[in-house]
């Protein structure tokens, strides 16, 4: 089995998440962006595990899916808790930790 | 491992290895006496803990635990008596040099728990108690003959556990029971419960009622551990005790102050005879216990069987000696003893009867050997012991004429007898000392009670100024003082009589006239001991009179608190004025009882040769109580007592009655009946008369100017050099140095106030806070408040953290 396009479809997959992490202002995409990135991380376990014959790589990728899931309940939680405060959700406006 | 040990020690190797005069394995009872000593110190914390909350005032929780030894004390003595004739049990090895077989197991095998080593099995079967019939025979004395018969080898009980044990030295702890012991534990438990009883009425309301019975227990427990000691190291504790005790109880009433100063002159006088104590113990330890046991009867069986040098033993008696004349108040080291009278009645009664002063008696009897072959008593006519004795017995005995506090009249008449017992001690007469510490015991108790029921009437112990009298108001007392009082002078048939005639006949002086004589042939000794028996019934016959005869006196002037009160006041107002009446049933029945002993309790042992007397009944004292044959114990002859002997101590004891009741009784008596007024001496007797007389009389009044030797001489011409040496130590070295020392403090601190405070630690501290207040300024730039921006800084410092990762993991 080859290992590297699992690899770079990880690594293409987590660069793309965190672009869209860093420079998206919309608050909904960013959660999409975090959701590619832990997605990327499932491939690498997946890919891992079925390298080393080992069924504990897609016993992890379950666990980080289900996390996840309960992640993204709570983000989306908390950006429509924002859109209701403000009428947006656009996360430059955002700055109340502002030291 | 013996033999190992042995061949390590040079006196091991000298001295004969023998079956001891001691055996581990014998009656429940008389292995585990320690239960005795324990019951009233568990009383003690008791007391002191709950005393207060109970309705009479920890009393109670006193008299029951005292009670309890009390019992279990006629049980050791039923035990030993039985034991005494009967044993046959396994005997305990011990070679001379008192190491254990137990040590040696220890150094076998270090592992072994502690509880192996308790009551260790070492019991070795061995030759039967007839093995001691040599030191019988060695004895040389006919008479043991006659006892002989009974022929029972005498075996004390040991129980010893280890305590500690500290540079390859056991320091054991254990009791030690034989005739002597449970002589000791019967005494001391029935006197103490009497006084326990007799106190609840004596200090009753007293402001410190409880702590005075916390006391008491403490103080019976001590003389109890004191005489179950099985090792001299314990001893000293249980002396130690004691003293302590007899301090505070002496300074009960310490808000007075010749109070808590009698109390401290007890306490200081008693740590001159320590000292000696110490060194004596100290000296024996080395000497006879090889610089390994503390043991008393393996050091006893060492210097009884000549291991241990003459001079070792003259240094270790002359030591002890040193104790026993402060602790048994002989003569020179006696000034505490009057002064104890400070402390309540029921106290004196107990330190004089029980406790306290038969301590040192108790310890010359324990370590006898030492003595016997130090002083060389056997063989000799003078030696330290009995002359001590001696002199303390006849100086004492004048001085009892010239008080006036009833209290001191008995405390001088118990240094008197306390001479009696160091003299028969001294002259080899051990079980006559022995003897007269027992009858002693109850009859000076029943004397002090007695003494305390009328100061308790009249609310003083002045017999010139406050009683006279007496028998009219109080005829109980009267009576058991009477008792006392023939018992004490030593009148046929009653308890003095029979100790001080045997003491008499062990002095072996004037060959005994008609007896054969005891150990030695001590003819001063038997004269001064004559005088001491017509002194003591010549003042005895003083003090009754003026206590109990003529006219009641203390009507004479007011009752006001200027006198000895022994009460607390409130008490003492109830019945301040009017006549005195008797005292009640708690104070009268320990009387009663009392002086009941003083009767009969001569009678354990009668002298050999009464032909009226069963043959069964003679010497019962001596066989169960005397170590006759006994490894550990010299072999004491006996003198045989002789009519004579007794007729003509009991004729010279008459004889100081007859002059003093004429004297009293009659002079006085019609002198003052003719004339009307109180007299308490003739107004033209010798002492106004004569100047010699005078003179006689201011030095005894004096009392021999010890105590302006003691204090003016010996403490004031130490003081002032030693005061002013300190002055000057104090103004030239120590305050120099101080001085010194401050003044540099202080240019030390300003200077390292100035450079190093101000200058690094401050400049330190400043810096940092700049420091951080300016970095602080940079750092808020980045914190923005956008998720984003620190979302990137996280992912950067993430990728940083890969890349040094992979940098490492390349290189």
């Amino acid at each position: 089995m080859i290992l590297n396009q699992f690899l770079l479809l990880a690594a293409a997959l987590f660069c793309i998440g965190v672009y869209g992490v860093l420079v998206r202002k919309n608050g909904m995409l960013v959660l999409m962006s975090v959701e590619l990135i832990l997605n990327a991380v499932n491939i690498n376990l997946v890919a891992f595990g079925a390298l080393t014959d080992d069924v504990g790589g897609e016993v992890f990728a379950l666990f980080t899916i289900a996390v996840a899931a309960a992640e993204v309940g709570i983000g989306l939680a908390i950006v429509l808790l924002m859109y209701r405060n403000r009428r947006s959700i656009d996360l430059s406006e955002a700055d109340l930790m502002k030291g | 491992m013996n033999a190992l040990l042995a061949a390590a020690l040079p006196l091991a190797a000298e001295a004969p290895t023998s079956v001891s005069s001691v055996t581990r394995d014998a009656n429940w009872f008389l292995e585990n006496v320690w239960i005795i000593p324990l019951l009233p110190a568990l009383s003690f914390l008791a007391i002191l803990f709950f005393g207060k909350r109970m309705p009479k005032k920890g009393a109670e929780i006193g008299i029951a635990a005292v009670g309890l030894a009390f019992v279990l004390a006629i049980i050791t003595g039923f035990a030993w008596l039985d034991h005494r004739d009967n044993f046959d049990g396994p005997l305990a090895e011990s070679p001379a040099t008192g190491i254990e077989p137990a040590q040696g197991d220890k150094l076998e095998d270090p592992t072994a728990s502690h509880e192996g080593d308790d009551e260790h099995a070492i019991a070795v079967v061995s030759e039967d108690g007839t093995s001691s019939a040599d030191s019988v025979a060695l004895t040389a004395d006919p008479v043991d003959d006659g006892h002989g018969e009974e022929g029972h080898a005498y075996v004390a009980v040991q129980n010893s556990t280890q305590w500690f044990q500290s540079g390859g030295i056991e320091f054991s702890a254990g009791t030690l029971v034989d005739g002597l012991s449970v002589m000791m534990l019967f005494v001391v438990t029935i006197i103490s419960l009497l006084v326990h009883i007799y106190s609840t009425d004596y200090v009753g309301g007293d402001r410190r009622y409880t702590h005075y019975f916390a006391f008491l227990s403490l103080f019976t427990a001590s003389m109890l551990f004191f005489v179950v000691s099985d090792n001299v190291l314990q001893m000293i504790v249980g002396w130690e005790l004691v003293g302590v005790c007899s301090f505070a109880l002496i300074g009960h009433w310490w808000e007075e102050k010749p109070n808590s100063d009698a109390a401290l002159k007890a306490f200081l006088t008693n740590r001159v005879g320590d000292v000696g104590l110490l060194v004596g113990m100290i000296t024996l330890f080395f000497a006879a216990g090889g610089g390994k046991t503390f043991d008393t009867l393996s050091i006893t069986n060492t210097i009884n069987q000549g291991g241990v040098s003459h001079t070792a033993l003259v240094v270790a008696a002359a030591a002890l000696m040193a104790a026993v004349m402060s602790k048994s108040g002989q003569f020179l080291l006696h000034t505490w003893l009057p002064d104890a009278m400070a402390g309540p009645t029921p106290v004196s009664a107990l330190i004089h009867a029980a406790t306290m002063v038969v301590a040192g008696i108790y310890m010359v009897a324990r370590l006898y050997p030492v003595f016997w072959e130090g002083m060389q008593i056997p063989g000799s006519s003078i030696n330290l012991l009995a002359t001590v004795g001696a002199v303390t017995l006849v100086g004492a005995g004048l001085l009892a004429f010239v008080q006036t506090d009833i209290k001191k009249v008995l405390a001088y008449s118990t240094v008197s007898q306390l001479g009696y017992m160091a003299m028969a001690l001294g002259v080899g007469a051990w079980t006559a000392a022995v003897f007269h510490l027992f009858t002693h015991a109850f009859l000076k108790a029943n004397l002090f009670l007695g003494s305390g029921s009328v100061a308790h009437a009249v609310h003083s112990f002045d017999m010139k100024k406050d009683m006279g009298g007496m028998r009219k108001f109080m005829p109980q007392t009267y009576k058991t003082f009477i008792i006392g009082s023939v018992a004490l002078a030593g009148v046929f048939p009653f308890a003095g009589f029979w100790s001080k005639d045997e003491i008499l006949t062990g002095t072996g002086g004037w060959g005994i006239l008609g007896g054969t004589g005891g150990p030695g042939t001590y003819t001063f000794h038997l004269a001064m001991g004559m005088i001491g028996a017509a002194l003591t019934a010549a003042y005895m016959t003083r003090c009754v009179y003026l206590t109990f005869h003529g006219e009641y006196r203390g009507n004479d002037h007011a009752h006001d608190d200027a006198h000895a009160d022994d009460h607390a006041d409130d008490h003492a107002d109830d019945h301040a004025h009017g006549d005195p009446h008797e005292s009640g049933p708690r104070i009268l029945y320990p009387l009663y009882i009392l002086s009941g002993f003083s009767i009969v309790i001569g009678f354990v042992n009668f002298p050999p040769g009464i032909a009226l007397i069963p043959d069964g009944w003679h010497e019962r004292f001596l066989h169960f109580v005397e170590p006759a044959g006994a490894s550990y114990f010299p072999g004491v002859g006996h003198g045989t007592p002789s009519y004579s002997l007794a007729i003509i101590s009991s004729l010279v004891a008459f004889a100081g009655f007859g002059l003093a009741y004429r004297y009293y009784f009659v002079k006085v008596d019609n002198l003052a009946k003719s004339t009307g007024q109180h007299l308490t001496e003739l107004p033209n007797g010798l002492v106004t008369t004569r100047g010699w007389a005078r003179a006689g009389h201011k030095v005894l009044v004096e009392k021999y100017y010890l105590d302006h030797l003691y204090t003016g001489i010996i403490a004031g011409g130490t003081k002032g050099p030693i005061a002013k040496a300190a002055n000057w130590t104090n103004q030239h070295l120590i305050d120099e140095v101080v001085d010194t020392a401050g003044r540099t403090a202080v240019k030390t601190g300003q200077q390292v106030y100035a450079r190093i405070d101000q200058g690094v630690i401050e400049g330190v501290i400043n810096g940092s806070g700049r420091i951080s207040d300016a970095t602080g300024e940079e750092l808020r730039r980045i914190n923005s408040g956008k998720v984003q921006n620190y979302a990137a800084i996280l992912f950067a410092g993430a990728a940083l953290l890969a890349g040094a990762f992979i940098i490492l993991l390349a290189l």
